[in-house]
């Protein structure tokens, strides 16, 4: 039993707005990234802006129980579900399975640089430490960071009580939780899925943790696929992408829009020596039905080294056009980077763009992966 | 087309052919299953950071892996890498570091750790920020650190190790993580996609914080005294769970090749069963409903009523509300032999081990059907008068055991049941 799986929801948000219309717009050139290089200097990141939380997150009590992260990822889902028109349709959120690809959330940079003050010079630091995180920190933050807490929120804000999964794993958590979402479609294990991440890049806890790597980018970003060693790295930025996935014939069945059809998805995870990713992506593509013309959009990180290697194996099958990169225009979204480039690429199918595409996704540290679409 | 190597739904069987276990009451199956069994409870006074100032000062913390300070995330990967070494080694499936199937991880989050934070806010008296940890990390001299706090790092590790085939999948779905990762396995062999997966559910994160945001959320016992009493699910005088640590593997097969290769079954994962609750983020529903469904989920998936389960292993937590709304559920799923059927809690023993748990209870499980055993729910001295379940209370007890439902709930409406048998149906 293979059923054939259509995406009938999209749901994006980023500083370039929300929706398909100025994600759409921005990869034909007709409007600018926003770039923020002054308030993470030197690293520069693209900040998700002023967004009318009310619109997706009515109640404030719920706002308030979330981080921007979770923020984030709860507003894009409801776009999606909006998008697919199964918001107000309870029977359909009963049904609806949710894969969420998530890191963790945002850390109280106040307390934290407080407790790590005071850690300089306490006597008992082991003693100082317990009596400062049991007066400092608020008892629900711990929600607001845990991982599977942003599928949670997407059920009580939302009203979804299918069930939910979180992957984890930066990249190639969005990789997996899209391709798993599509083969438990396609093999009849569910029928609808609303499957997604977001990320926030406005934190400076998760900019340590990738400066560490010497991952980031500082300074003026070029974009992805023109970065040079030594010039590289990631800009991060602020996004929620999600897709409603469903199988045709529950799509036909209630009616649905299609805006485009997602054929397959492919992940792998090969050591990171010269030339693995090129093999590992070019093996892939075997697997994917795509033509000269195909739409091609990357998820690429910004590192660049693997975007050598991307472009090599793209250059095979896609007669070595540059590919869009996502994020260059709303920044490199982590775990929601690879949601994030198919929704982009399935918009530009629904408008008309091209009547294939191939996404790309190759994480900062780990994992390659590939989907493909086509137009409805 | 049902053959005898698919299911009542005509999918491939998935049996079980390795497991293994590590907990604080021991390494290895067969130590576990003797103190489990034996009603031992692995939760002690935790010695392994300072505990002045605490509400609560115990854990069923696995110690003694390392002769050095070590990071949550190290003793997560240590702990899966024991167990799996045990359930791939009984498998007998695949070479050295050839493992052919795929992994399902359930990992704990991670994020730098205290310790890592003041290696890099340095020496002086001068205030720390996280731009004076930026500059420090700029140095790029510490870059462990970025890899070790990386989401998919302790899967990437087991991966390399064992040599798993594809994309590690690294999940979490709270308290039912373990749980959703064997869910996840079964899901792969019946889809075609792989013959094998290792499932693995793994926790080392007992540190000072995790400790603190539970008890902030008044989620754990405070009887610290004597530890092994506090865990005491079912009981009147519940008052909280027990952190736990553990790691738990198991080696699924699709049973057409674990025959074909005379593999020794260790028993079927016969039905699978989730479902969400919106009701709040760490409340189930008043009215037990997903609970309720994801138990009858699992049923359907497995194509047996009710009355075909012998024996329920509880998820159990020992907090006043999950062991309330656990046996309303159970009794409107069994009806009125809820009162006589066994259900027990190994929580009561080792504690709660979060993220592993649902996996580390599933080896408890099969071990259960395998031993005609069924362990016992310790520390039950104040039976619950709103509870009037058969919670095997103190001592472990023989019976047949043919057929398990195992429980697993969890914050952020996380509701997972798994049902095992001795064989196919």
């Amino acid at each position: 039993m293979t059923e054939a799986v259509v995406i009938t929801g999209i749901g994006l948000l980023s500083g370039l707005g929300e929706g398909i219309a100025p994600h759409v717009e921005a990869a034909r050139g007709k409007r600018d990234a926003v770039i923020d290089r002054e308030s993470f200097a030197p690293y520069p990141v693209h900040p998700l802006g002023m967004v009318e939380l009310d619109r997706q997150i009515p109640k404030k009590s719920d706002q308030r129980q979330m981080e921007p992260w979770q923020r984030i990822g709860v507003y894009a889902a409801g776009l999606a579900l909006d998008s697919a028109g199964i918001k107000g349709d309870a029977e359909a959120k009963d049904r609806l399975h949710v894969i969420v690809a998530a890191g963790g959330g945002e850390r109280d940079h106040a307390v934290d640089g407080q407790i790590l003050t005071g850690l300089k010079t306490a006597a008992n630091p082991g003693v100082f430490l317990n009596e400062r995180l049991l007066g400092d920190l608020r008892p629900t933050l711990f929600l607001a960071q845990l991982s599977n807490l942003l599928a949670g929120n997407i059920s009580i804000v939302h009203g979804v009580t299918g069930p939910s999964r979180t992957f984890m794993g930066e990249e190639q958590a969005g990789v997996d939780a899209v391709r798993v979402a599509h083969a438990r479609i396609a093999a009849g294990q569910a029928e609808i899925i609303l499957v997604g991440g977001s990320y926030n890049a406005e934190r400076r806890d998760m900019l340590l943790l990738f400066e560490l790597g010497g991952a980031l980018l500082k300074g003026a970003p070029v974009p992805t696929f023109s970065r040079t060693p030594g010039q590289d790295g990631m800009v991060t930025g602020s996004v929620g992408a999600f897709l409603v996935l469903e199988s045709a014939t529950s799509a036909a069945a209630r009616g649905a829009r299609v805006l485009a059809r997602l054929d397959a998805v492919s992940a792998d995870r090969v050591r990171r020596e010269d030339g693995a990713i090129t093999r590992s992506l070019v093996k892939q593509f075997s697997g994917h039905h795509v033509e000269p013309a195909s739409l091609v959009v990357s998820a690429a990180p910004g590192l660049a080294g693997p975007a050598t290697e991307e472009q090599a194996a793209l250059a095979a099958v896609a007669g070595g056009r540059t590919p869009v990169a996502v994020g260059d225009l709303v920044g490199h979204a982590i775990e929601a980077a690879f949601p994030a480039a198919v929704a982009l690429a399935a918009a530009l199918l629904s408008e008309g763009e091209a009547a294939s595409a191939l996404v790309t996704g190759v994480g900062h540290h780990r994992g390659e992966g590939v989907a493909s679409l086509s137009a409805a | 087309m049902m053959t005898d190597v698919r299911d009542a739904h005509g999918r491939p069987l998935v049996a079980v052919t390795g497991m293994g276990l590590v907990t604080s009451l021991g390494r290895g199956k067969a130590d576990n299953w003797a103190r489990l069994t034996a009603g031992q409870s692995g939760i002690h006074r935790i010695t392994r950071f300072p505990v002045e100032g605490l509400r609560t000062s115990i854990a069923g913390t696995v110690d003694d892996l390392f002769g050095q300070p070590f990071a949550a995330p190290e003793l997560s990967e240590k702990l899966a890498m024991l167990a799996a070494d045990e359930a791939v080694g009984q498998a007998g499936l695949g070479g050295k570091g050839d493992f052919p199937g795929q992994l399902f991880m359930a990992v704990p989050p991670v994020e730098l750790e205290w310790p890592q934070k003041q290696v890099l806010a340095g020496g002086g008296d001068e205030a720390v920020s996280y731009d004076t940890l930026l500059a420090a990390a700029a140095a790029h001299t510490h870059r462990a650190y970025h890899e070790m706090f990386l989401f998919g790092t302790v899967a990437d590790r087991i991966a390399d190790h064992f040599g798993t085939r594809g994309s590690p999948i690294s999940l979490s779905t709270a308290c039912s993580s373990g749980a959703t990762a064997i869910q996840m396995g079964v899901e792969a062999i019946r889809r075609g996609e792989t013959d094998a997966a290792l499932c693995i559910g793994t926790d080392g994160s007992v540190h000072a914080e995790a400790l603190i945001r539970f008890s902030l959320l008044s989620a754990l016992s405070t009887h610290n005294d004597p530890p092994e009493e506090a865990s005491k699910p079912f009981s009147k005088n519940r008052d909280g769970f027990v952190m736990g640590e553990g790691g738990a593997a198991l080696v699924l097969e699709s049973y057409a090749s674990a025959r074909a290769r005379g593999a020794e079954i260790l028993g079927f994962v016969l039905g699978c069963g989730e479902k969400g609750d919106g009701f709040h983020r760490t409340r189930s529903s008043p009215d037990g409903r997903p609970a309720i469904v994801a138990m009858q989920e699992a049923l359907a998936d497995a194509g047996l009523e009710p009355d075909h389960i012998d024996y329920v292993n509880a998820h159990g937590t020992s907090t006043p509300e999950n062991d309330k709304m656990e046996a309303m559920s159970c009794t409107a799923v069994f009806g009125p032999r809820m009162t006589s059927l066994p259900i027990s809690s190994n929580k009561s023993m080792v504690g709660h081990t979060l993220t592993a748990a649902g996996a580390v209870e599933a080896v408890f499980s099969l071990l259960t059907i395998a031993s005609g055993r069924i362990p016992p729910t310790i520390n039950y001295r104040e039976p619950d008068p709103n509870i009037p379940l058969d919670v095997v209370p103190n001592v472990a007890r023989d019976a047949r055991v043919r057929r398990v439902i195992s429980n697993s709930f969890g914050f952020g409406g996380q509701n997972t049941c798994l049902v095992f048998g001795d064989a196919p149906v």
